[in-house]
């Protein structure tokens, strides 16, 4: 009597458990837990998609589970329970295959439409070229006159400070880039999906966009934003120590924001160029230098030059700062096979490799005293090509 | 050595009831197949306490945001070795050593069919693991680029260690191969005489079609790690785009092996399952039959679905919906699989054992990670799900309460049988309900923060994610732990306990339930004859 007690009384805190879970559900902050509907119409397919999935395997685990658990309740031996001797039904063991196709019928129609909407990668108004490095991003606005073209990286800007604990983290810690991707709304973009060095994967939740980045391969994939905002994602496929540290970040804005901010990054382009002719001085280029390596050398050489041997070599008072000039060129140009050290010309302009190839041969007490100009690298560069 | 070889021979044509060798050379050149399953059980529950050290290094460093306790670079390492571990070290030769206890006892038959074979194949792996956990100590550090090692992360920009990686895939796949053959062999040649084939217990036949796909896979492995060695020293350009090669190539290989991969650790799964439910509900198992389909058609199925872990690598939409298709086809004889356990339950006489619990938090805790499963089939979910802790949430699903809880499920099944004590009841059940809590305190929470957008594989995230990734580390923690209590509880179960019967469970059916408990170092050298109770 006692243990029949006890079993309702058990079968009772079962049934209020769809309850419970129910007003959990009301209460719960949803962004926290569940897919983003995002800004475009393909994300909100997605997310309706997601949604009916969900409630499927949600419906189909209350049916079960409930069999399970009320069998487990009444069917105890202790309640005296005798086993039945059923042991096979080949109507019910058909009812069960043939019932789950018909509804994984029912879920495939609707995924085919959304995936073949988002395959559909025809006429676009702007064209970005995406490259991952380890571990920054490159965009290009592809324009028909290469004098328009804006390129540039975007890589993380939080502090290793606040990566390391010693001041308190920002709001979007780990999620802020230096420079961000700006695009207009409601114009279709076109991105244009490729890595320099190993695979990376751009990936914008709210636009349901996720493409792997693939040395060798260009993947097209687009999107049209609907409401102006920021828009935060992170690299999607490890691609070695930084993985972590590769945000995204795109700023949907309205048309004439966008063509002010081009214009204005076109003609930074064009006067990037023009000073690649004129003498630097030493202390422009160690003070241009000293910026770049903080970006994009001090992550694996780390702020003293130290670096973290063997991996990531020391370039105090040893290696490439030291020795030949032209073989210190060739490295930061070319970079080292089969080591992180990648080739920085596809990355950084004239100027920029000039200024800091200048800041390794004379920080931290290399006092090397020699300055390498942009009009040099430029010979180079451009020599290569002729 | 050759002495002891003499020896062992003459003993096993002579005399039935010798025993086993004294000492260490004991373990070392045995040929018997309960000594060898003992021999797996141990080395995968010591890569289990390996691998799991590693995964409590990783949730340790994602108690908080911020970078705490690890480098970046270590966090690499420790993901890839956690994942190795686990997959190769603990889950599949605990299966395997499974296997060698059960099998022979299951259809009647002495040994392995091939028993020297069987001794190798086990002690590769020693060598193996110790090369492979030996390159955390080298220059460079270990493998950091993931389990999954894609090129050319793993190739062009891999540590030099890598090498050493790939000699200790080899070595384990040599072993899995042998060990397959072997299975095979004993379970089509030395049935006990009138053991039809539809007569074998499902642990058996989900082994039989384990054993197949790993013979179909393991060389696909070993020959895409030849080509990564072949790439990093010998100037090939397998998988390097620069060479003319495809790094995607790469991953197609990789989840040609990879897939069937995941059902070689889940189908002996199923078959435990399948001999616990009928025992503790008192009831044939429902649809037989059907299971033994269910289980081909999964392996079937298991080499046409690779590129679904790839997805998001700009196959075109062809490829995408066939894959897409195919997937979500694997659902219904899984279906069929939960609906006939759920059916062996129903209407039975139950009660709750630790192997019970265990096998039904398997039935659920498994049918959870499948749902998640189908959801990651819609290739336009998948997008936003792909390489998010919504994946992590789902194969550990499957694999943490699915693989180890039923190798669990198993051990405490069968150890009064392999002891000849009962295991402690009490603490055995406390082991189960530390363990239950705190895998779905530590995976649950995971399906969130993939949900809302965090990367796997990084070391530190926003601080939206914080909250439940501290839940996910207090949990791991708490099942890590509880996992000492089982070391102790099958010590305890070794040293002494309750005498068990040769039924040892009141519902069990099965040949190994016919003889003694502990079962003696040498079984039905004379074969049985009665079949009618062969499988549960």
């Amino acid at each position: 009597m006692e243990r029949e007690k006890w079993c309702k009384w058990l079968v009772a805190v079962f049934l209020m458990q769809p309850l419970m879970l129910f007003s959990n559900l009301v209460l719960a902050d949803w962004s926290a837990i569940n897919m983003t509907r995002g800004v475009t119409e393909i994300s909100r397919q997605v997310y309706e998609l997601h949604m009916i999935m969900f409630t499927v395997c949600l419906v189909m685990g209350v049916v079960v589970f409930g069999v399970m658990f009320y069998s487990m309740i009444m069917h105890r031996k202790s309640l005296g329970a005798e086993p039945a001797t059923f042991h096979e039904d080949t109507r019910v063991e058909t009812l069960w295959t043939v019932l789950p196709v018909l509804i994984l019928l029912g879920l495939a129609i609707p995924a085919t439409t959304t995936l073949r909407a988002m395959y559909d990668t025809g006429d676009s108004d702007v064209d970005i070229k995406i490259v991952g490095f380890q571990w920054k991003w490159q965009y290009t606005y592809l324009n028909d006159d290469p004098g328009k073209e804006v390129q540039f990286m975007s890589a993380l800007l939080t502090s290793q400070d606040e990566i390391f604990n010693r001041t308190a983290k920002g709001e979007h810690y780990l999620l802020e880039v230096d420079n961000a991707m700006v695009i207009p709304i409601n114009k279709r973009i076109r991105f244009l999906i490729t890595a320099n060095d190993v695979i990376h994967s751009w990936w914008v939740p709210d636009f349901a966009v996720k493409k792997d980045a693939i040395p060798g391969f260009v993947h097209e994939t687009w999107t049209v934003v609907e409401e102006p905002g920021i828009y935060r994602g992170q690299c999607a496929e490890l691609c070695g120590k930084d993985h972590g540290f590769m945000p995204i970040v795109v700023r949907a804005v309205e048309q004439d924001e966008y063509d002010s901010w081009l214009a204005q990054k076109q003609e930074e382009s064009r006067i990037a160029y023009e000073t690649v002719g004129k003498q630097w001085t030493m202390d422009e280029l160690m003070q241009s230098g000293e910026q770049i390596y903080l970006q994009y050398c001090m992550t694996c050489h780390q702020v003293n030059g130290q670096g973290i041997p063997p991996a990531f070599p020391s370039l105090v008072d040893q290696g490439v700062s030291k020795g030949l000039i032209a073989a210190h060129i060739d490295m930061v140009l070319n970079g080292k096979a089969g080591t992180a050290m990648q080739a920085f010309s596809a990355q950084l302009n004239a100027a920029q490799l000039a200024a800091v190839i200048t800041y390794e041969r004379n920080a931290w007490g290399n006092n090397m005293g020699e300055m390498v100009q942009p009009r040099e690298i430029n010979e180079l560069l451009t020599g290569g090509e002729g | 050595m050759s002495a002891v070889i003499g020896e062992t021979h003459d003993d096993s044509g002579e005399e039935r009831h010798h025993g086993p060798d004294k000492g260490i050379l004991r373990w070392v050149f045995t040929t018997n197949h309960k000594d060898i399953g003992t021999l797996y059980l141990c080395f995968s529950f010591l890569m289990f306490l390996t691998g799991g050290t590693m995964a409590l290094v990783i949730r340790a460093e994602l108690f908080q945001p911020g970078l705490q306790i690890l480098q970046p670079e270590f966090f690499n390492q420790m993901i890839t070795m956690h994942g190795l571990i686990m997959v190769f070290g603990a889950v599949m030769p605990a299966f395997v050593g499974l296997a060698n206890w059960l099998i022979p006892m299951m259809i009647g038959a002495p040994d392995m069919a091939l028993p020297r074979l069987n001794n190798y194949s086990f002690w590769i792996l020693p060598f193996a693991f110790s090369m492979l956990l030996g390159t955390l100590l080298m220059e460079g550090g270990a493998p950091n680029f993931g389990w999954t090692f894609y090129a050319p992360l793993s190739t062009d920009y891999a540590p030099p260690s890598v090498t050493f990686f790939i000699f200790s895939i080899h070595l384990m796949g040599i072993s899995s191969i042998m060990g397959s053959i072997n299975v095979i062999v004993t379970i089509l040649n030395m049935r006990a005489p009138g053991m039809k084939l539809m007569q074998m217990p499902l642990f058996v036949w989900t082994w039989l079609i384990t054993a197949y796909l790993l013979i179909a896979v393991m060389p696909v492995l070993a020959g895409l790690v030849t080509m990564m060695l072949m790439d990093i020293h010998f100037g090939t350009a397998f998988f390097n785009a620069g060479g003319g090669g495809d790094p995607v190539l790469f991953q197609h290989v990789f989840w040609f092996f990879g897939h069937p991969e995941v059902y070689i650790m889940i189908l002996p799964a199923f078959g435990v399952v399948s001999a616990i439910i009928p025992t503790f509900a008192r009831k044939r198992l429902f649809g037989y039959d059907s299971m033994v389909y269910a289980s081909a058609s999964i392996a079937f199925l298991a080499f046409i679905v690779w590129a679904h872990h790839m997805f998001t690598v700009g196959i075109p939409i062809a490829g995408e919906l066939y894959f897409m298709y195919a997937t979500m086809l694997i659902a219904v004889p899984t279906g069929v699989k939960v609906f006939n356990w759920v059916s062996t339950m129903w209407q039975g006489s139950m009660t709750f054992e630790t192997p019970m619990l265990f096998a039904i938090a398997f039935v659920m805790l498994f049918t959870i990670g499948g749902f998640s499963g189908l959801m990651l089939a819609i290739v336009p979910a998948d997008f936003q799900y792909h390489d998010t802790y919504f994946v992590v949430a789902h194969f550990h699903y499957v694999l943490v309460p699915g693989s180890i809880f039923s190798i669990m499920a198993a051990a405490y099944y069968w150890l009064p049988k392999w002891t000849g004590h009962m295991y402690d009841e009490t603490l055995g059940k406390a082991h189960f309900w530390l363990s239950f809590i705190g895998v779905n305190l530590t995976f649950f929470p995971q399906h969130f923060v993939g949900l809302s957008g965090m990367p796997r594989r990084i070391p530190d995230y926003a601080l939206q994610f914080a909250d439940y990734n501290m839940v996910s580390s207090c949990g791991a923690f708490l099942f890590g732990f509880s996992q000492l209590l089982f070391l102790f509880i099958v010590i305890k179960c070794i040293r002494g306990g309750a005498k068990a019967s040769d039924q040892v469970w009141e519902g069990a059916h099965g040949l190994e339930w016919t003889v003694p408990s502990p079962a003696p170092y040498h079984t039905f050298s004379t074969p049985p004859q009665d079949m009618s109770e062969a499988h549960g």
